[in-house]
């Protein structure tokens, strides 16, 4: 697949702090990108750089091989999904789909942007104004506004952080079909792990302004290249230098032949359905969560027990 | 006697006798007879308010309209675009409203009447242009209908600029990013954005401009010297030249319903809420 979009080394500055420091990145045509990463970490003014919104200090932004540093949002063939929607509250909802194929002198618009609205399927709800459209019904117009421009890549700025977890959840699911479906290019950006590993092709890892490993969702939870990234994708025990994540960890009354164990003292359990978690304290005073199923679970709160693990299993950095 | 009621006695004596009681007098008035030395006199009589559609007084209230409806549409025009500009000042925003509110800190009058020394013929602009040899006769730029609406929508722009930088400033910056976002240049975003969704805001900022200009009798007064008579004016007149109590009050009465027949028709209307 060619590349549709590069970064090559982009720097931004903002008074006090490095936003985004020296980042590097090619995104191939038609792939689900994701931008994961604590708040702060750079992702939003990565993308807002790749939008047009915000300039780079250093470093190229090259859109289907050719910079776009300079241009103006309006001149660059991407489109924005905002965290807040951004809609147009004078608009009808085939009003805002309509404004950008208005832009574009777009003969047959109506008819284009009556089948966008079918694509996220809001077509009943054609002429409501965003205050009589739902949270969810709002990102479905701003999906559809942006997605019939059919832009090189498609950019979403947190598009689920507003919605409720139920309706989050089943967003995932609808977003990756709709990435399918049009072929379009999606740089998602998120700071939820879960997110961005369940409908991602691959997923950039980002911190302070780097980014720390980009990969596919496997391997950046599986083979994790740095400590942040093994902490950030998930819950981790630190047994010394090695990690350790909760489902791969064991507990045994009995001393375990031939596995790398360690004693310690069960101290709480959480249950959550489909799963337990055991929490035990080390003799080091260092903690150890080990996620059960409930077959696994039958340990007591303050048993002496045995965590182990497969060496496969470990997590090791620098 | 409850709180509330005790809290709002204070505003209802205040309304009732300064608001309610002198309306009452007026309307009484209106419906009287002239007396031979001012005053009013009886019998009753609906005359003052027939004598309005006189063409003179009609020619006068058309007059106010117009003078009102310009004066309106050129605070719009210069008033849109400053309060755009302090809404995006940034830090400088607070120092830039200021500068709009400093002409309240003289009085109307002085103000008004620092324009004659402006505007006559040995005046500042006059006397610099004669000095240039751009021209060689004063301008005629006082006492005529371009000097009243000069002083009009000088007095009241800042009327217009305050609400619509309340509105403009509210204004979420997505909106104007999602829109160059998907291909529109800035002058498209201002036409296709910025203008319709803060179209309450110039509503507000209208209509504070609109009913004062409609009813304006000093700036009329000074600046048109009295050739461009305004409603304001012939109800001044009515009072003190003319003596002739009961007409000024049917007029006077003729514009506060003019007033609130255009403020009834815009609660009305969608902007309704934004105005309350």
């Amino acid at each position: 697949m060619p590349i549709v979009l590069e970064l090559r080394s982009v720097l931004k500055e903002f008074p006090g702090h490095r936003a985004v420091d020296n980042i590097s990145l090619q995104l191939e045509r038609g792939g689900f990108y994701s931008l994961l990463g604590p708040s702060g970490c750079g992702k939003t003014t990565t993308l807002r750089m790749i939008g047009g919104f915000e300039q780079p200090d250093a470093g190229e932004v090259v859109l289907n091989g050719a910079i776009v540093n300079g241009l103006k949002p309006f001149q660059r063939d991407v489109s924005t999904v905002f965290q807040s929607y951004a809609l147009f509250p004078h608009l009808t909802a085939l009003g805002n789909v309509e404004f950008g194929l208005r832009e574009r002198k777009i003969a047959d618009r109506a008819a284009r942007a009556r089948r966008a609205l079918d694509l996220v399927q809001l077509s009943g709800k054609s002429d409501r104004t965003p205050a009589e459209l739902s949270g969810g019904e709002k990102q479905r117009v701003a999906l559809a506004r942006s997605l019939v421009l059919e832009p090189q890549i498609l950019l979403l700025d947190e598009p689920l952080a507003a919605l409720d977890p139920k309706l989050r959840k089943e967003m995932r699911g609808e977003l990756k079909a709709m990435q399918r479906k049009t072929g379009i290019t999606f740089l998602f950006v998120t700071h939820d792990q879960e997110e961005a590993l369940s409908m991602s092709d691959r997923v950039a890892v980002m911190n302070q302004g780097r980014i720390e490993q980009f990969g596919t969702p496997e391997e950046v939870y599986l083979r994790p290249m740095t400590r942040f990234v093994a902490g950030f994708l998930g819950a981790i025990n630190w047994f010394g230098k090695t990690g350790v994540r909760p489902e791969s960890t064991r507990l045994a009354r009995e001393k375990p032949d031939g596995v790398p164990c360690i004693p310690g003292a069960v101290e709480s359990s959480l249950f959550f359905g489909n799963r337990v978690h055991v929490h035990s304290r080390l003799e080091d005073g260092g903690r150890a969560v080990a996620e059960l199923t409930l077959e696994q679970n039958h340990f007591a709160e303050g048993e002496v027990v045995w965590i182990h693990w497969k060496h496969a299993d470990e997590l090791r950095f620098e | 006697m409850n709180l509330r009621a005790r809290f709002l006695l204070p505003g209802r004596v205040w309304m009732a006798l300064f608001f309610a009681a002198p309306l009452a007098i007026v309307c009484g008035y209106s419906f009287l007879t002239r007396g031979d030395y001012g005053g009013v006199e009886q019998p009753w009589t609906v005359e003052n308010f027939t004598r309005l559609a006189d063409p003179i007084y009609l020619g006068i209230l058309w007059r106010s309209l117009w003078m009102a409806l310009l004066a309106t549409a050129l605070c719009a025009l210069l008033g849109f675009p400053l309060a755009l500009f302090i809404a995006r000042a940034g830090q400088r925003k607070n120092l830039w409203l200021q500068l709009v509110l400093l002409p309240f800190w003289t009085s109307f009058l002085v103000r008004t009447y620092a324009w004659l020394f402006i505007l006559r013929d040995t005046g500042l602009v006059n006397t610099v242009l004669m000095r240039l040899h751009v021209i060689s006769s004063p301008l005629p730029l006082l006492y005529n209908g371009g000097a009243v609406l000069l002083g009009l929508v000088y007095n009241f722009l800042p009327f217009f600029v305050l609400p619509m930088y309340a509105t403009l400033e509210r204004l979420d910056p997505a909106l104007m990013e999602a829109s160059a976002d998907l291909g529109a240049r800035p002058m498209t975003t201002l036409c296709r954005v910025i203008v319709p969704v803060s179209a309450p805001g110039i509503v507000a900022g209208s209509v504070l401009v609109f009913i004062p200009c409609l009813g304006a009798y000093l700036t009329p007064d000074l600046l048109g010297g009295g050739k461009t008579v305004m409603l304001g004016n012939l109800v001044q007149n009515q009072f003190t030249t003319a003596r002739d109590w009961p007409f000024g009050s049917a007029a006077s009465l003729a514009l506060m319903l003019a007033s609130a027949l255009l403020l009834a028709a815009l609660m009305r209307s969608r902007f309704a809420k934004e105005l309350m």
